[in-house]
Formats: structure tokens, C-alpha cells, sequence
């Protein structure tokens, strides 16, 4: 018998929701609809009669004080229902209310409960078009990708949907690769999705025909999976012949350059370069880690998870952010914040501008932003610091960088390839079943399916209270000292943590061990899987049954899938048949070479001059619409989404000043680890990223140079050491292969390189996201904006002598630290305007100097407030500090540090690198002005009591501006 | 000696080591029991002086915010914990620790045993994390309370409306002065959103039971008990600790 259960909410309860949901047609074009009713549904399959069922939700689901039930039988409800729709996931993917009902369920003595699934009925309280009502679903209740929906009739419950692939007998296929010819090989890659070339398959079927027989399916997809550019960044280690055309220079004659892999000769060779005995551990492990304090280290990593946040915005940045905690959980480090850097599509993008099958901007954003607050809230982990950034170019593709801070006791650390012969392999956390298996592949199987569960497969949901559990075991083991080593399950699921962990002692796995979700999944399946909450641990087996009972402790499930065994051999096992026997030394190193080219050519946008000459508008009118630049506004909206207070380390906050305002430039936090010790001077850590993927339109040299100082200037002016400040560099670009996309890589990779030797801050880490590209309808490749996103940790040696953002009294000073000059090519005034321009902020490559000339300003407790100037330059850091410290100001463009003449326009809208606004009590301004003065620094203003913004120049007044238009501007959506 | 309080942990529990830390510094000696501990008898509520079930999202609230953790309470500790509670001892249940103290019916009156309010959706139908002020009621009673000052500490969550199932049961939480705190402005006025950041009715953020001895509220008082948790650090602001009340928990056991 299948149950229906509904917790309906009584009247006038539940009104946020009903009124949140009127604005979300509203952007479908559909307003003056009558209010809808959100009811809770549940499915039970029982052999139990109502009464059982109806007592069952009375004490499991039901909220008396609020909401009212009724249970009815499937199929007895009422069929002509009107202004109904109903949702549910698709069969297959995680439900995890389903598996908690289930479980309570149990636990309550309803033995006679087999299944169970949740969905949610919509109820409008009036007549709505049923075609209006498709739309709704379609366009905003339910993701085809992972949901089903039905308008106006009950729907199924995902477990009475025909699951495919269950039926038979698992068993293995194998793959005739020997003979095939290169037209054969490269289909045979195509049609598996290996996404391997030519090159590569040859080099696979050489050593088949060597060992004298062909591969599995298993061997195929482990080998295609760890020889992926995910997994080996063939394009970051391929050799490149690299060509610069000449630029605009007299005598340039461009550049030539064989290039012996971008990571070794750029990132890694910087970090070498610069040296500090302070870096634990660079690019060898899940995450970069750096020393702290005397007894604790930091860990830190940031992923991208873009593909799966545009098909599904929610799961695919959920599961991004428990990705990448996984990966601070991987160097057995406790998670202490998250960061989150968005790029999106237009928000106000015509519904016709859309290309097909891509979800719009906004439906995205909610989605991507609700999936990090959902994993990092339920995980209890602050998330403090990020950015939004709005472009056409992201329509299509999205990114969705995540990353995770993780601190951890020096020297507790068992990292991957510690793994000996004799130890365990153990599995941990969620079961596995089909997820992240790829689309296509699943389609090649003979059966009876539907496009929706190709898809669902394709796309995981996470579920961070497992991944909570998994974390609480694993710091206990780490502090039991009972693993040996230990990584996460990321991309290519087991093949790729057990190949990887056992590279060079050799691993026997028995695959049939393996905890699944349901019955029926292939050997390569288990194998391949995607699905989330994993960890693989090796241990040895003597603490095997402490280390059961740790994770029995903590509801954690836990087996043991085979061992490590001295062979140098991958040995995989189902049942009594061996699946898979690859040689370690072949699997980790057989990948042929890449040799690619690359071009480098300027593209020349003209730079508009006539904006500065004679702008567009008052200047006053131009300072409120660059605050409300989709790329400046406030972003308060989402961090109060997220909780940034949990763990109770966050000193300097997301949001700054007396009523929480404005932005900081970046975040503080004393790691709880760390909280108990008392005594000064007592160090916390810093947190901040740069990103601006429009100086890329003009040279990607100079969008490397200016993230690095601005991940630099957010760390240093909130109070970081400028000579303890580590970098990670994540790329995503478009299609390597075509040679153009890959010399504006290689020259940004360049600027990395040089920057990172300026400022002598090594790069940690980093991860690349290539083949960002979308092919539209038209048959034209829809390529992203080449983004770098440089994300720095500093240490601040004293959490006494930290700045935040906000003004802090009338009568201050402010002084501008840095020269400023007419650059304002990729300015958000000029894309206010149109227009993206040339002058693009130059390389500074005297920044260093400068940021501990501040640092010693702001340990010698000289500096009340500090805020960088970037995107909107001067107008739109005066304002942002006036606006979170509730003050005015007044400033004269006169008197900023300049090399030369500047025009209003360019003074206050200029984006030139390393500078800061700096305010100063009068008392400390002979000191400060003395620490300063090997710098261009000069007091350019005061701060005012009264609520007006005052520019002038040469002392005349320009314009004044109240703080209510500022704060309507910056706060309007 | 320092009285054992015990921290109660669920899978999703989050903010059981926040709480930890700030009783911790308020002078008692927490230990963090998962439940599981209890359900294998390793350890007995009796055990301990004080029961704090903290904030967090245990089971994931997947059948509603501290639903399950209730059921799992009242049905496999249902006679543990309500000797706890009828031994006069304290209780503190701070967000999801608040709607299981509800949800379990040991709030409002554990003698009455039976859920008539309730912690449900914000009205911005959104997660909240703000920094909120809390005007602690000056007639009620309960030891919890004692010489508390306005406290300024964060809230963070999706499920703090405070509900109640008909007017009578707000007009016995008022006239029995069982309501501990309530949301107001920077100057100790109420008001509309976000000063009452959820929709509560008559901006109640805790109440006690009519004996005050178990205390339950929303925002995260542990979450400020230093200075450099303050927002306004750098506007060298000092008011609004919520370790009083951590203290004058402690004050009740030693």
C-alpha cells in the first residue's frame, strides 16, 4: 500500500514563503496570481493500515501548533484537483528526508514501512491557467534534471517509477581495443565519453596489446579517469609553443617561447622562487598548508564546480562546497570557514536572450547561493568572505568557485601517499550509488530509461550532515593516530582516491564490499561513482577495531574494501571475478604528453576618452549609479544568508561598522582550536580573494597582476603580515585546444608567475576548470571570459591590531596611500558607459615595500579604519567607508598622490593597483605620515559629522552627495 | 571542582563547541555527550548537573527543525530526561536546542508535556544571520536571568518564528512572566524587521518554564563572550556579553 502524507500549514501560517513565492513569478512575467499554499508531501510504502500511518506522522512530521495532516492512499486523493502542482525528486537521487523518515520510522517500531520518498504539493487558493502552471513548474519548482513534476493530478512517488539497471546480474564487459584502427579508437572514446584524443588511446592500446589481451570496461573508465584533465591537468603539464603577437609598443617584436608545462614553469617555479620556510606543504596534497603559530598549521583549498551548478544550480553548489571541505578533511585539518566566489549571467537578462536549455541568471544565482548556505550553515562552518560578479559571458556558464580553511596540529597529518602495504582500505561515510556517473556512458547501456534518469545521474545532492559525521570521526581518528593515510573520494570516485593513494604500493580492492543505495550497479559503476560524503582511509589492522567503533559512535558507516599490498599493482575484484589489473606504474605515468600551441594576440579596444573629458553626467549621478553597479552594490542580502558567525572566531566581519553596512576587505578569524589561549599578542588569520575578469578583455598579464594585489591589499589592510600571505590560483578558461583561448591562459599563468615574485607570496595551491565553453543552438561556441581567482590567506600576528572598513569619528583624517593615474580600462564606469577601453591598471611591481610600510602603520595601532580601493575606485571606497560607518566624509581630488594631471572623472573612477583609503586620528598623523613616507601618501580629506559625501577639487566644491541616495544606490537590487 | 554540565550532540549538531568554550570560561566543566553515549548507557543524564542541547541542524532537521531529535528524545529518553527535569536542574536548549525543548513539550510547562508553541519558518522565508539585541524580562523570575544586562549576540537560522497554538497560551506565558527575552532595537525599543529578525509573536526570543529552570531561546548568546567577537571591536563597543547568562547558569549548580 503507498501512502500519501500531507502537512498542510493552517491559515495565515506560512505567509513568508507564500509572499517569497508571488515575487519569484513575478520575474516569470506572471504577477496577479492568486496566493499558493505550500504543503509538506510524503510517500510511505507499508503494509500498515492508515490509522498506523496517520499516528506515524502525528509523531514524526507533524507540527500541531501550525500545520494540519491528512493521510490518504495513492490514487484515492482527489483527481480533479485544480491550481495543483506536485513535486518530487527523480528515483535515484538522494533524498535524505526520505532516509530519515525511514529510519524513525523503524526506530518507532513502524517495522512495516519499506519505502519512502518527499515532495512538496503547491496549492493555488484560485483559478490559474494550467498553462501558466506548467510554466511555474517548469520555470521554477522543479528542476528537470533531478525533480519531476505533475500539474493538477497526484504524482508518483520516484520508488513506483521503473528504475533501470536493476534487473540481471552485475557483471563486466570487455572492451576489443587491439585491433581497432585510429577512426575506431577515436569513436571508441567518443562514444564512452573518455574524453581521451588519439594519442592517447594509441599509448592504451599499445599496452593491451603488449599484455596480450584487451581491458575491461572497469580498466577503460579508471584509466580515462586518471588520465583526465581533472585528475592530471594534461593542458597545466603539456608542452606549449607559445606565440605573442607584437603589441603596441615601438620595438616590440612579440614573443616566442617554448613553454615545458605552465604549472612547473610558472606557478610552481614561483613558489620555489620565493621560498618561505613558513609553506608545510605546496601542490603535493588535497590542499596548500602553511604554518600558523607554534603548534598549528593552515589548510587551504578552493575547487570550482561549475558544470553542475548550471544544470543544477542547488545540488551542483552544494556538492561543491562539501567537495572541497572534503579536501581540508583530506589533510585531516578541521574546517574553520568557507569562501564563495560567483560568476553569473545578467540578472535582468531577457527572457529571449536565454539560449536554449540554460536556466536563467537569476534562477541560477538562487539556486547556487541557497546550495552554499544549506552546506555550509548545516555543516557549521562560517562562511566570511567571497564576491559576485556579473557578466553576459556567464550566461551560459557559470562559475562557482568554493573554497575551505582548515586548521590542524602540526605534524598530525598522515597525507595520501603515506598508505603501506598491509593497511586497510576503508571506505567512510555515504553509500554509493549511480551519482556523477556520466550521462552518456549510462545511455550506452541497453535498457529501458529516461532522458530524466540519465541526467540525474549525471548531478549529486549532497547531504552535509553525513559529511558533519564524517568530520567528527575523522579528527577523532586523526587524533588517535589511527590511520596511516587518508583522501577524499572527489572526481572518479574510488578509482581515483584508492589508484592514487595506492600508486606506489599497489592496492587489491574488493568492490562487491562497497555499501550501495540500491541494488544492481555494475562493477564500473561502484567503481566510477561520484557520489558523495566519501573518504578512503589506509589502516592498519590492528586499529581496525577501534576505528569501527569510532565510527559506529557517530552513526558513521564504515568497510573495509581491500588492502594495500606491495604488488605496485591496481587489482580490483568483484565477487570471484578479477575486473580490473593495471600496472601502477602505467596507470600514474603512461599518459602521453600534450603538445599544444598557443597564440597570444591583443585584442585593441579604444579607449574612450571623451568619458573623461566630458562624462556622461553629473559626477554625483555617476558615483550613485557606480555604487549600484550590479558589481559594487551590497551584497548584504546574501551574507546574511549565510552563517558567518559559528565557531565564534569571525573578528572581522563580512559586513563592517555600527550597523553592519559595508563591506570589509576581508575576513579575520581566531581558528577555535585557538580560542582558549589567552595573552597578547594573539594571531588569527585573514582571509580574501581578487577577481576581475574584465581587465582580462584587455590583457590577461595585467588581470593576473592586479588579483594578486588585490587579494593582497584585502589580507594586509585588515591587518595581515604582507610577508605571511599565501596564494591559490584557480583558472577557468575555455577550450585549451584552440589555440587562442590557450595563449591568453599562458600569458595570464605569466602574470601570475611575475606578480607572485613581486609581492614574494608563493602560490599553495590551485586547480584549473578548462572547457568552460557552451555550444549554443546556432551552432556557435559560447566561451567564458578567461576568470582567474586569486584567494589569499594572511596571518595577522595580532588580533589587537586589526582595521575594518568603517569610519570611526568626525574629524579624522584620510589619507590616499598609492599613486593613481588614468587607468580606467575594464573600470566599472567604463562598463557603465558601454565601453570596455585600453588603459588597463598597470603592473606595480614596487607594491611590497608599500604593504609593510601599512602593516607597520597598523601595528604601531596608527590606523582606525582602511579600505582598498578596486572596482569603482576612489568614489566607491570613500563611499563604502562612509556608508558603514554611518559618516561623512569630504575629499579633494586635487590632493591624491597622481603622476600626472587628472581629470575629475579619472580621479574618482580610476582603478590603478595598490592603493588604500586610510583614516587616522589628528593625534597619530606625525607618526603615521612618518612611517609613511618612503610612499606617495598624502591626507586628502577628513571625516565629517555630518551625513554628506563632499568632493571638491582645489578646494572648490564639485558636488555633495547625502548618505540616504548613497545607501539607496548601494542597497537597491 | 567545576559542576559537569552535559552538552547533548546529535549528527548535525553544530554549535555544540561554541557553547563549550563559553561555559567553559563561565567556570563549569562541559563534556560533549552524543546521544548515542546515552542510548548505549555509557552515560547518564543523572550524571551531570546541567543539560544544554545546543543549536545546529540535528538529522539535518529534515522532518522539520528539531523534530527528530524530539522524537528521538521522548521516545528512547523520555524517562531520563524528564527526571532531569523534574529534579529542578537546568536546562538550556539555544536554537535547534530550543525547538527540540518545544517540540519535546518541555517547554512551555514540562508538566503539561505537550507541544503548544512552536519555532517555524522566518517570515523572510530565509536563513538569518544578523547580530540582534535581547531585552531580558525584568519579572521573570528564573535564576537564568539574574542581573542580565541587554545582551547583543547573533541569530542564525531558517526556523525561529515563535508561534503559539491560541492566544491563551500567550497570555499564560505573559502572565506567568515565563517569557526570558525579547527582540528590540539598539535602544531597547521593539520593532518591525529585521530588529525581530523572524516574525516572532510579541518578539519573544526565549521563555522559560513556569519553575525557570530550563530555558530556551534562539539567538546565540554563546557566540559572544569575548570582545573581539563584537561587532563593533573596532569601534572599541563593549556591552551586550551574553556571559552573564552563562554565568549565572553555572551560579545555579556550583
Amino acid at each position: 500500500m503507498v501512502y500519501r502524507i500531507l502537512l498542510m500549514p493552517k491559515a495565515g501560517a506560512d505567509e513568508g514563503r507564500s509572499i517569497a513565492l508571488q515575487r519569484a513569478f513575478a520575474t516569470l512575467g506572471l504577477s496577479h496570481l492568486p496566493p499558493v499554499v505550500v504543503d509538506d508531501l510524503y510517500f510511505l510504502e507499508a503494509d500498515l493500515p492508515a490509522g498506523d500511518i496517520a499516528s506515524l506522522a502525528r509523531t514524526a512530521l507533524l507540527d500541531p501548533v501550525v500545520q494540519t495532516l491528512a493521510v490518504e492512499e495513492a490514487g484515492t486523493g482527489d483527481e480533479a484537483a485544480t491550481g495543483v502542482i506536485e513535486v518530487t525528486y527523480l528515483p535515484g537521487v538522494t533524498d535524505s528526508v526520505a532516509e530519515n523518515l525511514l529510519a524513525v520510522a523503524h526506530s518507532l517500531g513502524y517495522q512495516g514501512v519499506r519505502q519512502a520518498a518527499s515532495g512538496r504539493r503547491f496549492r493555488f487558493q484560485g483559478e490559474v491557467a494550467e498553462s501558466h502552471l506548467q510554466a511555474i513548474a517548469r520555470g521554477l519548482l522543479a528542476n528537470s534534471t533531478v525533480q519531476q513534476y505533475a500539474v493538477n493530478r497526484p504524482i508518483d512517488p520516484p520508488f513506483l517509477v521503473p528504475q533501470a539497471g536493476n534487473g540481471g546480474r552485475p557483471r563486466v564487459a570487455i572492451i576489443p581495443i587491439r585491433e581497432l584502427d585510429d577512426r575506431q579508437l577515436h569513436a571508441l572514446s567518443r562514444e564512452r565519453r573518455l574524453s581521451l584524443d588519439l594519442q592517447e588511446m594509441q599509448a592504451i592500446q599499445n599496452w593491451y596489446r603488449h599484455e596480450g589481451r584487451d581491458p575491461t570496461d572497469v580498466e577503460l573508465e579508471t584509466l580515462a579517469q586518471t588520465w583526465s584533465e581533472h585528475c592530471v591537468h594534461k593542458t597545466f603539464r603539456a608542452l606549449i609553443d607559445y606565440r605573442e603577437e607584437p603589441g603596441d609598443v615601438a620595438g616590440d617584436q612579440g614573443v616566442a617561447l617554448e613553454i615545458d608545462g605552465l604549472l612547473k614553469t610558472f606557478i610552481r617555479a614561483a613558489t620555489e622562487k620565493v621560498d618561505k620556510a613558513w609553506v608545510q606543504s605546496a601542490f603535493v596534497d588535497n590542499a596548500g598548508i602553511i604554518r600558523f603559530d607554534d603548534s598549528y598549521d593552515l589548510a587551504f583549498k578552493v575547487e570550482t564546480h561549475n558544470h553542475p551548478s548550471a544544470l543544477e544550480p542547488f545540488g551542483g553548489a552544494n556538492t561543491g562546497v562539501g567537495g572541497v571541505i572534503r579536501d581540508i578533511l583530506g589533510v585531516s585539518a578541521r574546517p574553520i570557514a568557507n569562501t564563495d566566489v560567483l560568476c553569473f549571467g545578467p540578472e535582468n537578462l531577457p527572457e529571449e536572450k536565454l539560449p536554449a536549455g540554460v536556466l536563467h541568471p537569476r534562477r541560477i544565482a538562487e539556486g547556487v547561493i541557497h546550495g552554499i548556505e544549506d552546506y555550509g550553515n548545516k555543516m557549521g562552518i562560517p562562511t566570511v568572505n567571497g564576491a559576485v560578479h556579473y557578466h553576459p559571458g556567464y550566461t551560459a556558464n557559470p562559475l562557482v568557485y568554493c573554497g575551505c580553511l582548515g586548521i590542524l596540529p602540526r605534524g598530525s597529518h598522515r597525507p595520501l601517499h603515506n598508505a603501506r602495504a598491509g593497511d586497510l582500505i576503508v571506505a567512510i561515510g555515504g553509500r554509493t550509488g549511480r551519482d556523477g556517473l556520466r550521462g552518456a556512458t549510462f545511455s550506452s547501456m541497453e535498457m529501458d530509461h529516461t532522458t530524466g534518469e540519465i541526467a540525474s545521474t549525471a548531478v549529486q545532492i549532497g547531504n552535509p550532515i553525513v559529511e558533519k559525521q564524517v568530520m567528527e570521526v575523522i579528527l577523532r581518528a586523526r587524533d588517535a593516530g589511527l590511520y596511516t593515510a587518508i583522501t577524499d573520494c572527489g572526481a572518479g570516485g574510488f578509482s581515483s582516491a584508492i589508484g592514487e593513494m595506492g600508486r606506489h604500493v599497489g592496492a587489491r580492492v574488493r568492490l562487491d564490499q562497497a555499501p550501495l543505495k540500491y541494488p544492481g550497479l555494475r562493477p564500473w559503476e561502484i567503481w566510477l561513482s561520484e557520489a558523495q560524503e566519501r573518504m578512503i582511509l589506509a589502516i592498519p589492522p590492528h586499529h581496525w577495531p577501534a576505528f569501527r567503533q569510532l565510527c559506529r559512535d557517530h552513526d558513521v558507516e564504515a568497510c573495509v574494501l581491500g588492502e594495500f599490498d606491495g604488488s605496485h599493482r591496481l587489482r580490483v575484484d568483484y565477487g570471484d571475478t578479477t575486473v580490473a589489473d593495471l600496472d601502477m606504474t602505467f596507470l600514474h605515468e603512461g599518459v602521453p604528453r600534450r603538445r599544444l600551441d598557443a597564440v597570444w594576440s591583443p585584442t585593441r579596444h579604444p579607449e574612450p576618452e571623451h568619458l573623461l573629458v566630458s562624462p556622461p553626467d553629473d559626477p554625483s549621478e555617476l558615483v550613485l549609479r557606480v555604487l549600484a553597479h550590479a558589481n559594487v552594490r551590497s551584497r548584504a542580502d546574501i551574507v546574511h544568508r549565510y552563517d558567518h558567525e559559528v565557531q565564534g572566531g569571525t573578528v572581522v566581519k563580512p559586513l563592517a561598522g555600527a550597523a553592519q553596512r559595508g563591506p570589509n576587505d576581508a575576513a579575520v578569524l581566531i581558528p577555535q582550536p585557538c580560542q582558549r589561549q589567552s595573552g597578547r599578542p594573539q594571531a588569527a588569520a585573514a582571509l580574501a580573494v581578487g577577481i576581475n575578469p574584465r581587465y582580462g578583455f584587455i590583457d590577461p598579464y595585467a588581470m593576473a597582476w592586479a588579483c594578486v594585489d588585490e587579494a593582497l591589499r584585502n589580507v594586509v589592510a585588515v591587518g595581515a603580515d604582507p610577508d605571511r600571505v599565501a596564494l591559490l590560483d584557480n583558472f577557468c578558461w575555455g577550450n585549451p585546444a584552440l589555440p587562442d583561448r590557450l595563449g591568453s591562459l599562458v600569458r595570464c599563468a605569466r602574470g601570475c608567475h611575475d606578480a607572485a615574485l613581486a609581492y614574494e607570496a608563493p602560490f599553495i595551491s590551485g586547480k584549473d576548470s578548462l572547457n568552460n565553453e557552451y555550444l549554443g543552438e546556432d551552432g556557435a561556441k559560447h566561451a567564458i571570459p578567461g576568470t582567474l581567482l586569486i584567494s589569499a590567506v594572511g596571518i595577522v600576528p595580532d588580533l589587537e591590531c586589526t582595521a575594518s572598513a568603517d569610519l570611526k569619528q568626525a574629524g579624522d583624517y584620510l589619507y590616499l596611500l598609492g599613486e593613481t593615474h588614468a587607468e580606467l580600462g575594464g573600470s566599472v564606469y567604463y562598463d557603465l558607459c558601454g565601453e570596455i577601453g585600453a588603459s588597463v591598471p598597470r603592473p606595480y611591481p614596487q607594491a611590497l615595500p608599500r604593504l609593510r610600510a601599512l602593516h607597520r602603520a597598523i601595528r604601531a595601532g596608527l590606523v582606525r579604519a582602511c579600505h582598498d580601493l578596486s572596482d569603482g575606485g576612489l568614489a566607491v571606497a570613500v563611499a563604502e567607508m562612509c556608508l558603514a560607518g554611518e559618516l561623512g566624509a569630504e575629499i579633494d581630488l586635487d590632493l591624491l598622490p597622481a603622476g600626472e594631471e587628472l581629470p575629475a572623472a579619472a580621479a574618482l573612477f580610476s582603478e590603478s593597483l595598490g592603493r588604500f583609503l586610510i583614516e587616522v586620528r589628528p593625534q597619530a598623523a606625525g607618526r603615521f605620515e612618518t612611517l609613511l613616507s618612503s610612499q606617495p601618501c598624502r591626507r586628502i580629506g577628513t571625516v565629517l559629522a555630518e551625513s554628506h559625501l563632499r568632493v571638491l577639487d582645489a578646494g572648490r566644491p564639485l558636488f555633495s552627495l547625502p548618505l540616504c541616495d548613497m545607501y539607496r544606490a548601494y542597497e537597491s537590487s | 571542582m567545576k559542576p559537569p554540565v552535559a552538552i547533548l550532540h546529535a549528527p548535525g549538531t553544530n554549535r555544540d563547541l561554541d557553547i563549550a568554550l563559553a561555559l567553559e570560561v563561565a567556570g563549569a566543566a562541559p563534556e560533549i555527550v552524543h546521544i548515542n553515549r546515552l542510548l548505549a548507557c555509557e552515560r547518564r543524564l543523572s550524571d551531570y548537573a546541567m543539560l544544554v542541547i545546543p543549536g545546529g541542524f540535528s538529522y539535518g532537521d529534515d522532518l522539520g527543525a528539531g523534530k527528530l531529535w524530539a522524537v528521538r528524545l521522548r521516545h528512547d529518553l523520555g524517562a531520563q530526561i524528564d527526571a532531569f527535569a523534574r529534579s529542578g536542574k537546568p536546562i538550556l536548549g539555544i536554537c535547534n536546542g530550543f525547538q527540540v525543548l518545544v517540540k519535546t513539550g518541555l517547554l512551555p510547562d514540562p508538566a503539561a508535556g505537550v507541544q503548544s508553541l512552536t519555532l517555524t519558518r522566518n517570515t523572510s522565508a530565509r536563513f538569518e544571520c544578523r547580530w540582534v539585541y535581547l531585552e531580558p524580562n525584568r519579572q521573570n523570575p528564573s535564576p537564568w536571568l539574574r542581573g542580565l544586562e541587554r545582551i547583543f549576540c547573533p541569530v542564525a537560522h531558517g526556523e525561529g518564528n515563535f508561534q503559539v497554538d491560541e492566544a491563551g497560551t500567550l497570555q499564560r506565558l505573559q502572565r506567568n512572566h515565563q517569557i526570558a527575552f525579547t527582540y528590540v532595537d539598539s535602544g531597547g525599543q521593539p520593532g518591525p524587521y529585521p530588529v525581530n529578525p523572524n516574525g516572532s509573536v510579541a518578539d519573544i526570543a526565549g521563555i522559560t518554564d513556569p519553575q525557570g529552570h530550563i530555558l530556551g531561546l534562539m539567538p546565540h548568546p554563546e557566540n559572544h563572550i569575548l570582545p573581539h567577537q563584537h561587532p563593533g571591536f573596532h569601534r572599541s563597543c563593549r556591552l551586550g556579553s551574553g556571559l552573564r547568562l552563562f554565568q549565572n547558569g553555572v551560579a545555579m549548580i556550583r
